[in-house]
């Protein structure tokens, strides 16, 4: 089994739109949406519930009015300034480190699980998604990054899908880190801005520092052209493969507007492309291009089952 | 005043508008808290204020010809940071939340601490834009977490005076809930599209949370129905739409050039008029 994990370092460049262009193209997959304080993958991909489970992880003080003397050595031991004196005054600092609860002398706190968010299993019209709503203000997006890819994982065992395709978060932190670890091909959507340039190179290194393959795809190429280029030459210094070019668009957001992927609309004028793309990952991959006959047979047992 | 620019979504448009509201005020700081991925500093070009300082967290070194292998301080690590294997305690230093419990909770005194670097700070002047001071903050490449970083950010801003913009990291986590936090008003850029709505009401529910006044910005506007829908969505949440930025290719192409564009510059003062007669700026 394969997984795809498109990420961006910079927001708005195009992931989720790509993702669901892959998602339409690639015969047998299971989809994931990593962006879990923001995700959007299914908006275009007609997603049904058809189960949602809660996410813990993490702790939170739980104080004992009674057993408390307002004593205050909580207070002097917390180093975030979440607690004075046996009440949790500013909640929204508190890491859930326990000190305040291992550290009373009457035994007043204890360390509850957290609430940390939501996951959910979807049907869509191009296969099975998991996405994930992380709890108001929590920690442990990375956490709960890493259950969707883990259940995502199980069910494309079970079901002997080839591919995971993995709409990432952005940035080079926690979660984008635990969307890309172990990956079989990080594919980069990139545009030519000087921003989206600057960002590449800090997601490159973050790549390059967890040893994972990785590939580029330039989306709005033609908005810049001298950027592009510079991009072009940038990867062939790195020895990154581009395994696509797609020109801008404004198809792309009329096919959100209308819930669905850029190849899905009549107006799209960017299919050849994305067709190019979608067949240069499955090379790099080595996984097949289109749904063979037994491929076939198996999602009609799917069906069934 | 001291306003943050955030978007649940990302690519809205956050660093953009904290240009281009930067360009349009005589005096004033822009603290750059998308430390994964801090943009400010390629358009304003600053000067920088001598070398940048490194901003470090304290992370447990664990001596170990102290350390007697008895697990104490794993044993109390919510984050499973620390192991024991033998007589031994490893340290995975990347999931620790330097919260000195296990100082606190070694009986061999094996455990002290000592800093660990987890990115960069510098300031600077924009070179084009004398009026306009940057706060520019890098996190190093591999570390997990930003939220230290944009603490350490904040807190520079408690010593400035006059206008603040603070330009925060997308999406609604505990990077975005710290850099947005404390602001006087936050300013929510989002664009007319499903995912622009999906997103905004993600980020407006922590404004909310976090009880700070609040206005939006719709970029790329299409004056037709995705605006109509965002512009509905803002009035049940009785929360006022400063501005729309039209849908425009040059100014896209500007921005992909790195330059602030120069086309909406109206549109900048008018909200700085609207957050001036709301707030109380300090200006």
């Amino acid at each position: 089994m394969k997984e795809l994990v498109i990420v961006s370092g910079k927001g708005g460049t195009g992931k989720t739109s790509i993702s669901a262009a892959l998602a339409y193209l690639a015969p047998q997959k299971v989809l994931v949406d990593c962006d879990v304080d923001a995700a959007n993958f299914h908006l275009v991909s007609g997603a049904t519930i058809k189960d949602s489970y809660a996410f813990t992880a993490g702790f939170q003080p739980h104080i004992d009015d009674e057993t408390c003397t307002r004593c205050g050595k909580c207070t002097d031991l917390c180093r975030f300034g979440a607690i004075t004196a046996g009440v949790i005054t500013s909640p929204l600092n508190c890491e859930g480190c326990g000190v305040c609860a291992f550290n009373c002398p009457k035994h007043a706190i204890a360390m509850q699980e957290k609430q940390a968010g939501h996951w959910f299993v979807s049907d869509t019209r191009f296969g099975c998604l998991i996405h994930a709503e992380l709890g108001l203000s929590v920690e442990n997006s990375g956490k709960l990054v890493s259950k969707v890819r883990h259940e995502a994982k199980k069910i494309a065992t079970t079901d002997h899908l080839p591919l995971i395709i993995t709409d990432g978060p952005p940035g080079i932190g926690c979660p984008a880190i635990a969307a890309l670890s172990g990956t079989s091909l990080a594919l980069a959507v990139v545009e030519p801005s000087v921003s989206g340039m600057h960002d590449l190179a800090r997601l490159a290194d973050l790549v390059a520092h967890f040893q994972l393959p990785m590939a580029v795809c330039i989306n709005k190429s033609t908005l810049h052209q001298e950027n592009t280029e510079q991009i072009v030459i940038w990867c062939q210094n790195k020895d990154i493969p581009i395994l696509g070019k797609i020109p801008y668009s404004d198809a792309f957001r009329s096919a959100v507007q209308s819930g669905k992927t850029v190849l899905e609309i009549p107006e799209s004028n960017v299919t050849e492309e994305l067709t190019e793309l979608w067949q240069n990952i499955a090379g790099q991959l080595n996984i097949p291009k289109s749904a063979s006959g037994l491929d076939l047979l198996w999602q009609k047992i799917n069906i069934f089952r | 005043m001291l306003i943050s620019i955030a978007s649940g979504k990302g690519g809205t448009g956050k660093t953009t508008l904290a240009l281009l509201l930067a360009a349009a005020h005589s005096n004033i700081t822009l603290i750059d808290c998308d430390v994964e991925e801090p943009n400010c500093h390629l358009f304003l070009q600053p000067e920088w204020h001598g070398p940048e300082q490194a901003v470090t967290i304290m992370v447990p070194r664990i001596d170990s010809d102290r350390c007697n292998g008895c697990g104490a301080c794993s044993a109390i690590c919510l984050f499973s940071a620390i192991a024991v294997s033998g007589k031994s305690a490893l340290l995975f230093d990347e999931l620790c939340h330097s919260c000195g419990g296990c100082l606190l909770a070694c009986q061999q005194n094996a455990i002290s601490e000592e800093q660990k670097v987890i990115g960069t700070l510098m300031t600077g002047t924009a070179a084009s834009h004398p009026g306009i001071h940057l706060v520019n903050g890098t996190l190093k490449i591999g570390t997990p977490s930003a939220v230290p970083l944009i603490r350490r950010m904040k807190q520079e801003s408690l010593q400035l005076t006059g206008d603040i913009l603070v330009d925060c990291p997308p999406g609604t986590s505990c990077s975005m809930v710290n850099a947005v936090k404390g602001s006087d008003f936050c300013i929510l850029v989002t664009e007319p599209t499903p995912f622009g709505k999906h997103d905004l009401e993600l980020a407006m529910n922590i404004t909310h949370l976090l009880q700070i006044p609040t206005g939006v910005v719709i970029n790329k506007s299409d004056a037709a129905a995705g605006d109509e829908n965002i512009e509905a969505f803002c009035a049940s949440r009785q929360t006022p739409v400063l501005a729309k930025i039209p849908h425009s290719l040059s100014f896209a192409r500007q921005y992909a050039a790195g330059c602030i564009p120069v086309e909406f510059q109206g549109i900048a003062v008018s909200i700085w008029q609207q957050l001036t007669s709301e707030g109380g700026a300090r200006a």
